[in-house]
This record gives structure tokens, C-alpha cells and sequence, in this order.
């Protein structure tokens, strides 16, 4: 598809407005508080975008996702404290070095399908973590400090926040691209394939061992670099933190509350939870009974909508499906 | 004639089952192959061996001159070699012309996506399904998920084409439109290895039948020949009535 073509298509601008919204909405009036607000939205679109490719597209329950961001996270803080790199190159080399571990990792957890897949990429991350709190170079257990000199070459630390945030954001439009492009490619379609009956999908040709090991890989870069910038923001890394599966089940119901398989579904979902998450957190009745809500809305969706919020409006209006993917 | 398929002293074993045993026959180029058996002959695990869901525990398949036992799937698909499912396996949420893209991107042609579309549905039309194109295919009633089978196993272009039982559970007008449709598909060129339970049509369509009895060849032939073999009505039409329905149409 020539480029011509692709900005002809109304869906492309709407992903560009979405991150043209991300970054200009704090900027006016320099409200600090809304950008924390939408940083953490811009993570959970990441992580549920990207989870998308596995869960939406190719039918596979990536239950252990978190654990490209918190490597991610490890080894750019790593590379920065230990070897002085810069934020920028840290970010995408650890993102680059997770995606060569999911690579290898895919090739042998994919033989596996359904539940025992899903059990799997749990076992991957707790065997991660129990490895990464045993490792001396990166701090055990108590993790790695960053002082706060690391900040100066962006300015300073308030400086370096704004510069954090436009980054993470770019990754967020970047997450979304990806996961638009990989829907209208071939490849997208022989994934959307294997997620619809595998077997099937292989008896047509689709070379489903390579393209569901190309799909976890692709699908741990974006997280993996957005955990390098996130625990960089922290100034800290520390295992419990950098591989909590609490994460990763909020990242399967975000995807699933907007509508897996969808581009636009992650992100609604991220945006609505995130909102909803934050009102819980600062509520007096419903302090941390954000997780509550969310295994019940799950079980409502998975019941009720396993559309999700996309499915729902796809419904009412079937011609909504030629505008939003 | 030249051999399209060649199948050389094939075993399959499940367990202490042996599903296919010594087997050996060629499929030529341009004609339609009929395989009779009865139940639990072996029909369907064969194609299975052929098109590498299963790799057999002796033996050889050699495809248009290259040996493909144990090849996975979807290469056998990319070699030219399509097929339709017993129990139909459609792509429920796409829909008819999407089932059919994936087959001519990923089939045979191997086209770009661009130019699946136009093959695509070339093939959906060509079985009868041209105004169900834009239908979900979990949507399509049991005959039209078989034109769907077989929509798909035409968009990928193969050069040898499996049919399991692509006329079970269709009434007798849609067997009838089923069969037109299958002899234009010989027209085109494309050699067919059909498996069929329907007597009378596979009687008719083939050129040569191969009997399978319990894994192993029991006969071969024109459907003349074979319908009239001692052995065949002996083993596989010990049922006097049905016997009878050969002779028939011999």
C-alpha cells in the first residue's frame, strides 16, 4: 500500500488527532496534574495495545505481558547507571534486547495453545522475576537507584518529566500505527486467521509457527522501550514493581472492556479505565478496589460483550466498521 | 498423463490402529480420483498425510515430483496442493471474501493483498456464493460453509485440489449444483482428489476410483471396473441394496 493511500484513510488522522490530544491537553495552562493523568493512560494504551497483536489479533492469552515492560525498565536503567548511556539509546536497545528474548522465548512457549499458553507466559514472567531478584548487576532484590544527575541532560527533573511524558506519548501514537498497519497487512490478515482456527489457518498457508513468533516478538518492543522510560521517571527499579502481574491483567481487561482485535478498542479502554481507576484510587469508600471492579467488569465483558466497547458500537451502527478499525 | 501425486507404501499408526497400511496409488494429472471406503477406512486420515496435518510413520508422498511427507501444512498449501475439511473449518468473524483472501495470499499464488481481493472473489462466484460475499461466514447455512470450503481451496489457484466429502448433508438440488460446480473445476484444469460417500455422484464424476478398506487398498479402477470387482462387493457392498446401486450405474 502506497503512503498516498494510507493518508487517504479517514483512521489515520484519527490516530494522529488522539496523540495530537495527548500532547497538546496539558500543555495548556502547564497542568501537571493532567499530564500524570494522561501518562499513566498513555502506559496502559501501550501495554494493551501491544497485548492487542497477541490477544486480539492472533487468539493467544498473554496473561505474563508485563514482563517486556519491566525488563524494559531493567535494562535501560541498567545501561544508564552502569555504562552512562542516554535515555533516548537505553530505551531502544533494551527495547530491542526484550524483543530478541521474546523471540527466543515464543519460538518455544508457542507450541503451546489455549490455557497451557496462557499459564506459560505467567511462568515466563515469575521465572524473569525470580531470575532478576537473584542477579547481582541489576541489585537483587532491593533493584537499582538512579541518581537524580541523570536528569540534568534533560534539563533538570521538572524539565525531564514534560521530556519523559512527549516521549512516552510518542511511543503511544507509535503502538497504535503498528498495531493499525499490522491489521490492514497481509500479515495482520494471516493473524487475524490463526486468532479465528489455526489449524485452518495453516491448511490455507499461513505460516502460523513464524508469524505468531514474529507477533510476540514485534508485540514486546513498544512496552519494553515505554518501561525504559517509565521506571527512568521513577528514578528506582525493583522486581516486585517491575514484573507485578497486576499490570498485565489490568492491561486484558483494558483491551477487552474497548474491544480485542480493534486498534481503536485498546486505547477507548485504557482511556476509560485509567479514568475510572483514578476515581476509585482517590475515593474514600473504594480505595485500591480498583482490581474488584475490574475482575468484575471482565466477567461482565467476557459474558455480556465479548465485543467490548468497539463490538458494541459496531452493533448499532455496522457501517462504523469501514471508518474505525 | 503424467503423476501429479504419488503416494508410495504409506503406514499410519494410532496406537495399536493401523489407520492407513501399505498404501500406494498415483493420481494423474487432469482427472478427478474418487477414494471409497467405508467408515473408518482410512479416507480422511490420508489426506491428512497428504497435506501434512499428520506425518506418516513410513512411506513417501511426492507432489509434482518433490517429496512433502511431513511437510507442515501450509507449505504443502504453498506448493499447489488446496483442500476442503470433512467437518467445515471456516474463519467464523471474517467474512466470505476474507476467508477467501487468505487463501489467495497465502495459498498457492501467494499473492500480495492488494490482488487477493479480485481472486478472491472470482472464487466465491465461481461456487455460487456471489451474493453472499460481505456475509460473516459462522453466518452461512451448512451448504453454503461447504461452497465456503470450497470457495477458498479455489481462490489459493491450486494445481490438485482434496475434496472430503464436500456433497454429505446438502439436499439433492444442492448436491445437483454441487456437482456442475466441482466438473467445471476439472474444466479448469485442476486435477481432483475426492473422497465421497455419495455412490451415484461419485460414480458418475470420476475417471478412476481407488477402494480403501481398513487402511489398505482393496481395489482399483474405472468406476465400471471397480463397481464390478467380486472383492469390492464382497467387502465393501456386502449390503445387497447398495450393490445394486453400483450395477446401476455401471
Amino acid at each position: 500500500m502506497s503512503a498516498a493511500m494510507i493518508l487517504r484513510r479517514p483512521f489515520f488522522w484519527i490516530i494522529a488527532a488522539i496523540i495530537a490530544l495527548f500532547a497538546v491537553a496539558p500543555t495548556l495552562g502547564n497542568d501537571v496534574e493532567l499530564r500524570e493523568d494522561l501518562l499513566l493512560a498513555a502506559v496502559y494504551i501501550i501495554l494493551a495495545s501491544n497485548l492487542n497483536l497477541m490477544l486480539g489479533y492472533a487468539g493467544y492469552v498473554n496473561f505474563g505481558s508485563i514482563v517486556f515492560f519491566g525488563l524494559g525498565g531493567y535494562f535501560c536503567v541498567y545501561f544508564m547507571s552502569a555504562l552512562g548511556w542516554g535515555l533516548a539509546s537505553a530505551a531502544l536497545v533494551g527495547g530491542a534486547a526484550v524483543s530478541a528474548f521474546a523471540l527466543l522465548f515464543g519460538l518455544g512457549i508457542l507450541r503451546l495453545r489455549g490455557a497451557y499458553f496462557a499459564l506459560s507466559t505467567i511462568g515466563v514472567n515469575e521465572a524473569v522475576m525470580a531470575f532478576v531478584t537473584n542477579f547481582a548487576p541489576w541489585g537483587g532484590g532491593t533493584g537499582i537507584y538512579l541518581s537524580t544527575e541523570l536528569f540534568q541532560p534533560l534539563g533538570g527533573p521538572a524539565h525531564a518529566l514534560w521530556v519523559i511524558y512527549y516521549m512516552l506519548v510518542g511511543v503511544m501514537g507509535l503502538s497504535l500505527y503498528l498495531s493499525y498497519f499490522i491489521k490492514i497487512s497481509k500479515f495482520g490478515l494471516g493473524l487475524l486467521a490463526i486468532g479465528q482456527n489455526e489449524d485452518a489457518a495453516g491448511v490455507l498457508g499461513v505460516p502460523t509457527p513464524r508469524y505468531k513468533a514474529l507477533a510476540y516478538c514485534v508485540s514486546a518492543f513498544l512496552p519494553a522501550v515505554a518501561g525504559g522510560l517509565y521506571f527512568f521517571k521513577g528514578a528506582f527499579i525493583q522486581p516486585t514493581d517491575a514484573f507485578d502481574l497486576q499490570f498485565s491483567t489490568e492491561a486484558i481487561v483494558i483491551a477487552m472492556l474497548g474491544g480485542q482485535g480493534t486498534v481503536l478498542g485498546p486505547a477507548l479502554g485504557a482511556f476509560i479505565y485509567e479514568q475510572l481507576r483514578s476515581w476509585l484510587l482517590t475515593s474514600d469508600t473504594f480505595a485500591n478496589f480498583q482490581l474488584v471492579i475490574a475482575g468484575a467488569l471482565l466477567l461482565v465483558i467476557v459474558l455480556f460483550a465479548p465485543g467490548g466497547l468497539m463490538g458494541w458500537l459496531y452493533g448499532f451502527w455496522p457501517r462504523l466498521k469501514k471508518v474505525l478499525e | 498423463m503424467t503423476a501429479l501425486l504419488v503416494i508410495e507404501r504409506l503406514n499410519m499408526r494410532f496406537g495399536g490402529l493401523a489407520a492407513v497400511q501399505d498404501l500406494s496409488f498415483t493420481v494423474e494429472e487432469h482427472e478427478i480420483l474418487g477414494l471409497i471406503g467405508p467408515n473408518g477406512a482410512g479416507k480422511s486420515t490420508l489426506f491428512n498425510l497428504i497435506n501434512g496435518v499428520f506425518a506418516p510413520n513410513s512411506g513417501r508422498v511426492v507432489f509434482r515430483g518433490a517429496d512433502i511427507t511431513g511437510m507442515p501444512p501450509y507449505l504443502v498449501a504453498r506448493a499447489g496442493l488446496a483442500r476442503t475439511h470433512q467437518i467445515v473449518q471456516p474463519l467464523g468473524a471474517m467474512s466470505v471474501r476474507e476467508n477467501c483472501i487468505v487463501s489467495a495470499c497465502f495459498g498457492r499464488e501467494n499473492l500480495p493483498l492488494a490482488r487477493a481481493s479480485k481472486a478472491a472473489e472470482e472464487a466465491a462466484i465461481f461456487v455460487g456464493l456471489a451474493d453472499r460475499l460481505d456475509s460473516l461466514a459462522s453466518q452461512l447455512t451448512i451448504a453454503g460453509k461447504k461452497r465456503l470450503e470450497l470457495a477458498r481451496a479455489l481462490a489459493a489457484q491450486p494445481t490438485l485440489l482434496l475434496l472430503d466429502e464436500v456433497l454429505a448433508g446438502l439436499n439433492s438440488t444442492e448436491v445437483e449444483r454441487m456437482i456442475d460446480v466441482i466438473r467445471r473445476i476439472r474444466e479448469r484444469g485442476i486435477t481432483i482428489l475426492m473422497i465421497e460417500h455419495l455412490m451415484q455422484a461419485i460414480m458418475t464424476l470420476s475417471d478412476r476410483i481407488v477402494v480403501l478398506n481398513i487402511g489398505q487398498k482393496l481395489a482399483e479402477g474405472s468406476p465400471t471396473a471397480v463397481a464390478n470387482d467380486p472383492a469390492v462387493i464382497e467387502a465393501y457392498l456386502g449390503d445387497p441394496a447398495l450393490a445394486a446401486e453400483f450395477r446401476g450405474v455401471a
